[in-house]
């Protein structure tokens, strides 16, 4: 568990990450609980090492507009202490709960796992499912990525080697909408065999709106179109007839954990049950 | 004085456990250390057909590089120390480093020794070796099968050997019984996992000629003795140090290769060296657990008394008969077939298998668990199947107490017990008939609720040593104790045992300052330096305090006769007329006349007026050698509800009684019981190591291998009952390994139970949500 030798420098300024970006060969870290596992195992072997962790300018929590932006280097601990996250976006609070343990979540960023774009992590379901902006920087300028349009298969993304992911913002929530997150967790990683992310508003006894994300079926996480959920009671015969397609449009991951059918019937299950829950808390 | 024997204190050796304050192997750093790696073959089964390590030679920092070729002639190879009689046990040759072939994933090749931790791994990346991949064989029962690959020239079959255990008529049984059940039990192979992984310093005297290592041993006497014979070193020029140990559950019995080319390394080079495992490592070379395929069987009557039990089982060795292997799945598993009942007919057939695989060693109940686990599955099968509530079964086979001590089908003798008591405390405090009554109703309401019983006794307390000889043990299986007191009265106590988070630092303290009266302040437990400790065994089998306990206890009684003789000459008062009380010898009637034990370890120790004919000092040691085994026992009950959705299990209530005798130490009792029904959740739930076809370790780390977590396992309801044996001065019957034996088969049977009305009759643990699904997708398909 010794990693190739590599320099370590940190950085004074996002300005100065994104010039060492630049010279190539160069990976960020914050709190590092996705790369220096990487690192150890020498399956990762940057020849350099930039630690933005420090950089208060990547931290913090704040409104903007009627939704919210965080930055990418704020901790999980500090997305689970947040009252803005927990009121508007309490999707957010329920999926971090279950990110790796105490201590990972101490150190441990979203802007670093969103980046590492791990295909059964929790947190790119969740930004799919509010409909997030990831905003990253590079020394050729901003530029601005949908979360739909950013995780494109295992551990990778629509960013490029020199660009940091500076931050990410979040629209408002549809109005009284209900939000939960089902996973079933692999039991040794803690990551997700399959999980559900959803979205849910309501019209009187029915399902007016949904958005619905999964994760860890595939090799990345995505959105899932269920137009049939719509006008259901969310019931579970209604939600098992609208959601019997909703991991066919993926290639499903077949693993010692789990076959592709046990995993396409957890993602179904995850689903309903996120719905159902979801729709349980919409106003 | 209050008595500390059966109080729940806290451990002494927690504060700087828990405050990393503690002292392991690798917390050691000599002047002028080195730092060694392994280059260990990616290939379950090669032969080699070139290592060059001339890069690695002329890499930074690099210090030495040893092939096997290097070190042949020099060292010998890794012994076996089990060498079971009445069989045909085939012990391969182990070499320290592989030459002409390697035989599992992690096979050590090459030792690089550096100047640094860093420099040796990145060493390890240039060496060089050509292998030409043969073919792998990893499951026990298909590697004894013709055709499959053979990893030893000397064992053809790679059959080890067959080991037979009977007593009975069991084929007349079998054929004149109105009730036959059968199962095939997959009982997966285990990886230990103790916290802290294995370590090795080794330091050489050249003008002592004298070998020191540090080492995460269980056992370091037996460490010394297997380390003599692979570096042919005379033994007393060995000294072997275990400072405090993270954790074993067996894994650190065993000796190994990479422990002993350390000490090589150290003599050849004269500088100490360091190897210290990294995880990756620990799960690719240190022994697994476990790894039978089991074909058994049960007869009985119709109204569910059991006349007979069959099997045949294909245990997993690995690719080497590591230092135990051979003694776990015959001896400390078939002669436990009867587990906690009367049946008269027993015939049990074990088939060594050598695998391209890591060795197989003791796991935490090392055979044990796996004898109950098939008993317990068949006695649930069995119930199932004549109608009959599995614990009213149980209760009808259970062997009352009137019948202690009981010899068994298989020929051992249980010294005690009253398991009928175990079973109806556990009933009755879980209300057993009332979670029946919430499963019918839960059933029809369409929900999927299992009751899982297990009653069980375990052989443990190794053991009589003479039985040890008989078993083809490669030692001895007493124990022994060294107490030294000093002129001010306080106390260093040596043990042979080596405790390594048991607890036995507080529990022998606690002995010793009752016995003297004295404040456990002022005793200090020595253990794990062959140095320092009189000759023992290790801690293993639920041995330490049963039996290093009984050394202890013994020795006390020396020091303890010593000093009253010398209370009475000090006193002018005849030995008879004095007795032990408050902590003092006093004169019966007259409390003034009375010397403190204190009192008596300065004039012993400074010897001014000594009676006639005694020697100065206050010092005894003692050697315990128990006459049985000892056989802890106990019922557990475990209810569950299964989401037949997604084959998810929740464990609702788990609640055991168990019996170790008198208690020394309430809360460490109970702390071996949780830890160990834990661990047996995690068998029973979520733990496998699974290899590929081709021999790879497809759960090589903690990403894939599930080690239980607290928040995935449930509260425990721990009882006792208290059964004192005869075989040991202390009474106490062994409790490390209890609770890994019963909550196995408890957890099953009660999943099974959740899911019968589906027809389903057995799941191969873990019974992880995947493998519980896809029953129920199978007994759903077969109800279509």
């Amino acid at each position: 568990m010794i990693p190739v030798g590599f320099e370590y420098s940190k950085a004074k300024s996002v300005r100065e990450a994104i010039n060492a970006l630049a010279g190539g060969d160069c990976k960020l870290v914050a709190g590092g609980h996705s790369l220096i596992p990487m690192m150890r195992f020498r399956l990762a072997q940057p020849a350099r090492l930039v630690d933005v962790g420090g950089l208060d300018e990547l931290k913090g929590i704040e409104a903007k507009g009627r939704g919210a932006r965080i930055g990418a280097g704020t901790t999980y601990r500090d997305l689970l202490d947040s009252a803005l996250i927990k009121e508007k976006y309490p999707l957010i609070t329920e999926a971090t709960n279950g990110i790796g343990d105490t201590q990972v979540r101490n150190r441990g960023t979203i802007g670093g796992g969103l980046a590492h774009a791990d295909p059964a992590s929790d947190m790119p379901a969740v930004m799919l499912a509010l409909g997030a902006t990831f905003n990253l920087r590079s020394k050729a300028g901003k530029r601005s990525v949908a979360a739909k349009d950013f995780f494109e298969g295992a551990f990778t993304t629509a960013m490029k080697d020199d660009e940091l992911l500076y931050d990410i913002v979040l629209p408002a929530p549809p109005t009284k909408a209900g939000m939960a997150y089902v996973s079933f967790d692999q039991k040794a990683s803690g990551y997700a065999i399959a999980a559900a992310a959803a979205v849910v508003t309501r019209s009187r006894k029915t399902i007016k709106t949904v958005t619905l994300a999964l994760t860890g079926v595939s090799e990345r996480s995505y959105l899932a179109d269920v137009p049939d959920v719509v006008g259901t009671h969310g019931d579970d015969a209604e939600l098992d007839a609208a959601l019997s397609a909703v991991a066919d449009s993926q290639i499903v991951n077949s693993d010692i954990h789990a076959t592709a059918e046990y995993r396409a019937h957890l993602a179904r299950v995850a689903a309903k049950r996120a719905i159902q829950i979801a729709l349980g808390r919409a106003g | 004085m209050a008595t500390l024997f059966g109080s729940g204190i806290k451990r002494r050796e927690d504060p700087r456990l828990i405050t990393g304050a503690g002292n392991f192997t690798d917390d050691l750093k000599l002047p002028g250390m080195t730092y060694a790696a392994l280059v260990r073959s990616p290939y379950a089964h090669a032969r080699i057909v070139k290592i060059d390590v001339s890069e690695a030679r002329k890499a930074p920092g690099v210090v030495a590089v040893y092939t096997g070729a290097d070190i042949a002639g020099k060292v010998n190879g890794v012994p076996c120390a089990f060498n079971v009689p009445g069989c045909d046990l085939k012990v391969p040759t182990h070499p320290m480093l592989a030459t002409d072939k390697v035989r599992y994933a992690g096979d050590g090749v090459a030792l690089i020794v550096a100047e640094t931790r860093a420099a040796a791994r990145d060493a390890v990346d240039l060496v060089d070796v050509d292998y030409e991949p043969l073919g792998a064989t990893v499951d026990p029962e298909k590697a004894v099968q013709p055709g499959a690959p053979v990893l030893h020239a000397d064992v053809p079959g790679n059959v080890a050997f067959t080991w037979n255990v009977a007593g009975g008529d069991t084929d007349q049984a079998f054929a004149s019984a109105a009730v036959k059940v059968s199962l095939r039990i997959v009982q997966q192979r285990m990886l230990p996992t103790a916290m802290e992984p294995r370590a090795a310093v080794a330091t050489f005297s050249r003008s002592m000629g004298q070998l020191t290592l540090w080492v995460t041993s269980q056992n370091p006497h037996i460490h010394r003795f297997l380390c003599s014979l692979m570096l042919n070193l005379p033994e007393h020029k060995i000294r072997v140090i275990s400072p405090d140990v993270g954790g074993g559950f067996g894994s650190k019995i065993p000796a190994y290769a990479d422990e002993a080319l350390v000490c090589f390394a150290a003599i050849q080079l004269g500088r100490p060296v360091k190897w210290t495992e990294d995880r990756s490592e620990n799960y690719k070379v240190t022994t697994h657990g476990r790894d039978h395929v089991e074909y058994v069987e049960m007869c009985g009557t119709k109204d569910g008394t059991i006349t007979g039990l069959k099997t045949t089982v294909y245990a997993g060795l690995g690719a080497y008969a590591s230092t135990a292997a051979p003694g776990v799945p015959t001896i400390l598993h078939g002669l436990m077939y009867s587990g906690a009942y009367m049946i008269p007919n027993i015939k049990g057939k074990v088939i060594g298998a050598y695998t391209s695989t890591t060795p197989v060693d003791a796991y935490r109940g090392a055979g044990r668990p796996e004898a109950t686990f098939l008993i317990e599955r068949l006695v649930d099968t069995y119930a199932r199947e004549i109608g009959m509530d599995p614990a009213a079964l149980r209760r009808k086979n259970l062997i009352p107490k009137e019948k202690m001590p009981y010899t068994v089908a298989t020929g051992i003798t249980y010294d005690s017990g009253n398991y009928h008591g175990a079973l109806d405390k556990a009933l009755d405090l879980i209300g057993y008939q009332t979670l029946r009554d919430d499963q019918a109703r839960a059933r029809k309401a369409g929900k999927y609720l299992g009751i899982g019983v297990c009653s069980y006794t375990e052989i443990c307390g190794l053991g009589p040593s003479q039985v040890a000889g008989q078993i083809g043990f490669g030692g001895g299986l007493y124990e022994s104790a060294l107490i030294r007191v000093y002129p001010t009265g306080n106390i260093r106590v040596y043990m042979g045992v080596k405790p390594h988070g048991q607890g036995e630092e507080t529990t022998f303290a606690q002995i010793v300052a009752d016995e003297f009266g004295v404040p456990i302040e002022s005793i200090e437990i020595v253990t794990g330096d062959t140095e320092a400790t009189p000759q023992g065994w290790g801690t293993y089998g639920s041995r330490t305090t049963a039996v290093g306990g009984g050394a202890l206890k013994m020795a006390t009684v020396k020091i303890k006769d010593k000093a009253k003789k010398l209370a009475a000459h000090l006193l002018e008062a005849n030995e008879a007329d004095l007795e032990w009380k408050d902590g003092k010898f006093q004169v019966k009637g007259s409390p003034a006349q009375a010397k403190a034990f204190g009192e008596l370890a300065l004039m012993a120790n400074v010897a001014w007026n000594m009676p006639a004919g005694m020697e100065p000092g206050l010092e005894a040691s003692a050697f315990f050698d128990p006459t049985n085994f000892v056989f802890p026992y106990g019922t557990h009950i475990a209810s569950v509800e299964v989401d037949i959705e997604t084959g998810e299990t929740k464990i609702l209530r788990y609640l055991c009684v168990d019996d170790c005798g008198p208690h020394i130490n309430p809360m460490i009792v109970e702390g071996q019981v949780h830890g160990g029904v834990i661990q047996g959740i995690g068998e029973a739930m979520q733990e496998i190591a699974i290899y590929t076809d081709d021999g790879q370790l497809a759960t090589g780390t903690m990403m894939d291998y599930a080690v239980p977590k607290a928040s995935q396992m449930p509260r425990i309801e721990s009882h006792y009952t208290y059964t004192p044996t005869t075989v040991n001065p202390l009474g106490v019957k062994g409790i490390g390994e209890a609770g890994t034996i019963a909550s196995v088969p408890c957890i099953v049977n009660a999943v099974v139970d959740a899911l019968s009305p589906l027809g389903i009759t057995h799941i191969d643990k873990p019974l992880t949500p995947a493998r519980v699904w896809a029953a129920i997708q199978a007994a759903k398909g077969g109800a279509r």
